[in-house]
């Protein structure tokens, strides 16, 4: 590092991209308004479950401003992809069945698309929707996936018997049935782990323009993963050549996994434009029409045993799954229920037996795909309710339980028992790293663990229950090897590397540009500072961009809280590139041999002589005009490279919650919240921070408040935000945050990943906060969400009173 | 059928012609091409769409375009300095880390500055009460309160909101 550039690297810099955010320049895709840009609404089926027997639009078409109606039957593309199959290679069968651009012969869940207008106005589409007559025969729907794979249940798939989509069994069944067979005590319980609505701030939306000149189309999407979607809209979807679709993502108002997935509109859209000669068609959700249109999250319901000694060993852990999908599947429905929850159940314990069993089911519901953690907020839910129960049974601590768990520090890397080191060909995930127990302890002294029963009894005198509750969790991030996905077959066969190119322009300015896909990570700050970092470079001086297709190298973007890992190794591996090739250049102007060539900063200095010396700026102004170049040597400094990581990478710590629960009313506060993490090493602590303070928050809004409700025949009864609560300012606590700093040995920064730690964490930790507080009513366990009307009706009910 | 209504929106006085159904917040971004107010729903829920009429907070996908006729509107592109100074609020939640994706930060602007109108002292609680009506999905609010704090700190200490784009009188239609 130059001694005139300061090391941003680790620092807790302001993010270059608010002052776009503060002052209302932001540009969001509803904020595009292209020349000529006409406006689609999606007609959404109002039944759960109906045979579509005809759909007359004449009346639509006559309608003022109305350029085209289109209903399923008009579009010969095909279904969406589903692209992570239960099981992969493994023989599981899935049987599939996705969403068509439109619907054509059946509607599988309230929201799914019937058909569409494209019209001047966004209003004149809307009112035009209402001309649209569809002729619908309702058919009995079925809402909970456990019911639904029972005899008797409404069929939602010709190909799915009993609406079973797999069953995917993980693990080792003998050694665990064994482990249960000689265990001393065996614990049990139905868990549900209910369903979410992800709910970003801004909702989905596309643009598509065609353009007849040259046959390309350009698609505008609120996405995380602009490069997958143009791959999977032209090799999957519609058949148009992949060269000839452009892909881009502008700023994205917040997505938590929802932005992954390939939707019908994208290609709708595409279809519009062309049918209408090539004018650019906006779609843009409603929040209402999201919660039809838009992915959830979660919904399992679980059985769960923990099997172990008296002493507080846990030896077993059999799990079995209902994962609710919805009415078809989405892009990686599949997956998260099994790789991404199955194979970490066990969590951060050594727990030597583990057997889980997961179906995954078709239901009358919107799809369920990934969310925010993803299956690892499920998995930690169910290991970390699991370890109090057994606790509770053995009249163990709860801290001390998961202390005498923990896998030692020792045994890592290390190879966990249900699954995911399981080896396929050879190849196999192990945890990287990990020490468990200095956040327990860190956590348990910031609130007073061993006060707990004197805070408790001085609740108690003001009419409240106290409970005080832990989660002890791991997260899996950095996804993933790619030789492991085609090893273990999880994935469509693709991959997922990272990318990063830097080019040093002549001015000395520098442009980066990645396959990555900021949705308010503050992507542009980070990579900068790495950038800073690495090449000796002031930050301004240095712009990272995006987003488009066109313009970055191919990239598997933003989820998975992967960028740090995998994307910022790209851009360090881009960067070792450009400083190599600009040491041999310098060895070429200053007439030395390049090893003779040291780099400090930005300077490229003769050994022993730091008087000679050029700069990176000298350098890229003498080789991007490349008058002199060496034997072999290109002109141009600028560098691409691929990035495929060795392992995931494994953040854990101890989260702990503390609840007061009003005895009459039922009422929960949430009083504090203190989390020790260790995330490895940081880019930019105050970035890390923040996604850690949003993560918890939204794993609280899932204990307490938050929860998507089906009636029995399908209707969303919580289909808008005054329905569905999302957390607001006034009922959460500031949030209290310690680390541990554990570095992960997988790649050069030592950084292990953050997006998704705080909700896979707080949920947990909230839950058994409640349930703690309830225990000296004699409640074992109380499902989710804790509103005052559920505690309100467990407290009747546990004192005798009518619920 | 539509309606002539005159504003003044961010000092300027500004005119339009709108259908009695049209939101101010789609006058303000379709029509003015002011597309820092956002909406986030269709429920009046969420506050991205939080303006300032007549100095007070207003959900302007609650207030149809012909109710402003008259008014004097802010929004976020108003709140800054003619020079590009920031609002306190605007460096707060740039210094505090007060925002990640953006998309409630323009509502969530507004809605606190109309709180530190009122109130030039806030506890974190009232903070929290008074940002109610905003959603923010992203932060956990923590950093949101920080920023507000720290914005009342600085405007207590003497920092001035910037002038220039203050309302004149308001313009009648």
């Amino acid at each position: 590092m130059a001694t005139d550039v300061q090391d941003v690297l680790g620092s807790s810099v302001k993010r270059v991209e608010d002052p776009r955010f503060i002052t209302g320049k932001g540009r969001y895709l509803d904020d595009i308004k292209l020349t000529g840009m006409v406006h689609m609404a999606i007609l959404r089926s109002p039944y759960a479950h109906a045979n579509i027997k005809s759909v007359d639009t004449s009346a639509a078409t006559s309608k003022p401003g109305v350029l085209a109606v289109i209903v399923g039957a008009d579009i010969p593309w095909n279904p969406l992809p589903m692209a992570w199959p239960a099981g992969g290679s493994s023989g599981i069968q899935n049987n599939v069945s996705t969403p068509r651009i439109l619907a054509t012969d059946s509607v599988k869940w309230t929201g799914e698309g019937v058909a569409a207008v494209v019209a001047e106005t966004p209003e004149q589409a809307i009112d035009a929707l209402e001309a649209i007559q569809v002729d619908y025969e309702p058919l009995p729907a079925v809402v909970d996936a456990e019911k639904a794979t029972q005899p008797g249940a409404p069929q939602l798939h010709d190909n799915a018997p009993n609406n079973i989509v797999f069953t995917w069994p993980v693990g080792d069944k003998a050694g665990t049935d064994k482990a249960f067979d000689d265990a001393e005590v065996v614990v049990k319980q139905r868990l549900v782990n209910h369903r979410l609505i992800p709910n970003p701030m801004e909702v989905r939306g596309d643009i598509g323009l065609y353009n007849p000149g040259t046959d390309e189309y350009t698609v505008w999407m609120s996405s995380q993963t602009p490069h997958i979607q143009r791959l999977l809209l032209a090799a999957f979807v519609t058949g148009i050549p992949e060269h000839k679709i452009r892909c881009i993502s502008p700023d994205v108002g917040g997505a938590f996994g929802t932005k992954i997935f390939c939707y019908a509109d994208m290609a709708l859209v595409m279809w519009a434009s062309k049918l209408i000669g090539g004018r650019p068609v906006k779609w843009v959700e409603s929040r209402r029409e999201s919660y039809g249109s838009t992915i959830h999250g979660r919904d399992h319901i679980t059985y769960v045993e923990i099997a172990g000694k008296r002493d507080g060993e846990v030896t077993g852990l059999r799990v079995k799954t209902f994962a609710n999908l919805g009415g078809r599947l989405s892009t990686i429905g599949p997956g998260v229920p099994t790789t991404l929850y199955g194979r970490v159940l066990s969590g951060c314990y050594k727990i030597p037996n583990v057997y889980a069993e997961v179906t995954g089911v078709y239901t009358n519901t919107t799809f369920v795909d990934a969310y925010r953690g993803a299956g690892r907020p499920e998995a930690t839910y169910v290991v970390e309710r699991a370890m109090d129960l057994f606790a509770n049974e053995i009249g163990m601590d709860r801290a001390a339980i998961r202390r005498k768990n923990f896998i030692p520090p020792d045994q890592f890397p290390y190879d966990n028992p249900s699954g995911l080191g399981t080896a396929v060909n050879g190849e196999k995930i192990y945890i990287d790293s990990g020490n468990y127990e200095p956040a327990l302890n860190k956590a348990l002294v910031a609130v007073d663990y061993q006060d707990l029963d004197k805070a408790k009894a001085e609740a108690k005198r003001r009419g409240k229950l106290l409970g005080m509750g832990l989660s002890t969790y791991i997260e899996v991030c950095g996804v993933a090897p790619s030789k492991w996905i085609g090893a273990v077959g999880e994935g469509w066969g693709a991959a997922m590397w990272e990318s990063s190119n830097i080019k040093v322009h002549l001015t000395g300015k520098i442009i980066v540009t990645m396959g990555t896909q900021p949705q308010g990570q503050g992507h542009e700050t980070t990579y900068s500072q790495i950038i800073s970092h690495e090449l000796g470079v002031p930050m301004e001086d240095i712009i990272v961009q995006h987003s488009d297709t066109q313009g970055t190298p191919f990239g598997y973007g933003s989820y998975g809280s992967r960028t740090s890992s995998v994307g910022s190794t790209a851009a360090i591996k881009a960067a070792d590139k450009i400083r190599d090739k600009a040491r041999r250049y310098a060895a070429h102007m200053l007439e030395a041999s390049p090893d003779d060539i040291e780099v400090v900063g930005a300077e490229y200095r003769v050994k022993g002589s730091p008087e000679k010396k050029k700069t990176l700026q000298e350098i890229a102004f003498a080789l991007d005009l490349g008058f002199s170049l060496p034997a072999g040597m290109e002109p141009y400094l600028d560098e691409t490279a691929y990035y495929d990581t060795p392992n995931c990478t494994w953040p854990f710590g101890t989260h702990i919650a503390v609840v007061e629960i009003d005895e009459e009313t039922g009422e929960t506060d949430l009083i504090r919240y203190l989390a020790v993490d260790d995330v490895g090493k940081k880019i930019n602590p105050m970035i890390v921070d923040g996604q850690l303070h949003g993560g918890i928050v939204q794993g609280v809004g899932q204990a307490l408040w938050e929860t998507a409700v089906y009636s029995d025949d399908g209707q969303l009864l919580s289909g808008s935000m005054m329905d569905y609560a999302l957390p607001r300012a006034s009922w959460i606590p500031n949030l209290e945050l310690q680390e541990t700093v554990t570095p992960s040995p997988v790649n050069p920064i030592g950084v292990k990943g953050v997006g998704e730690a705080g909700a896979i964490a707080s949920t947990a930790a909230v839950a058994n906060a409640v349930n703690d507080a309830l225990s000296p009513l004699g409640i074992r366990h109380l499902d989710m969400p804790f509103t005052a009307q559920t505690v309100w009706r467990a407290i009747q009910a546990a004192k005798g009173g009518k619920s | 059928m539509t309606e002539h209504i005159a504003v003044v929106v961010n000092g300027q006085p500004r005119e339009g012609d709108v259908e009695p159904r049209r939101m101010l917040v789609q006058f303000l971004r379709e029509d003015l091409e002011l597309t820092g107010t956002h909406v986030g729903c269709d429920t009046s829920q969420c506050g991205a769409c939080t303006v300032h009429v007549d100095g007070k907070a207003v959900k302007s996908c609650t207030m149809l375009a012909v109710q402003a006729d008259g008014s004097t509107v802010q929004t976020i592109e108003g709140m800054a300095g003619a020079d590009g100074a920031l609002h306190p609020l605007q460096q707060a939640f740039w210094e505090k880390h007060g925002l990640q994706c953006g998309f409630c930060t323009p509502g969530m602007i507004m809605a606190a500055a109309d709180l530190l109108t009122r109130d030039t002292e806030p506890s974190d609680e009232e903070i929290r009460h008074a940002i109610e009506g905003n959603i923010c999905r992203c932060t956990g609010y923590h950093n949101i309160v920080a920023a507000i704090r720290e914005a009342a700190s600085t405007m207590r200490a003497g920092a001035q909101a910037p002038t220039a784009a203050t309302a004149p009188a308001a313009v009648n239609a």
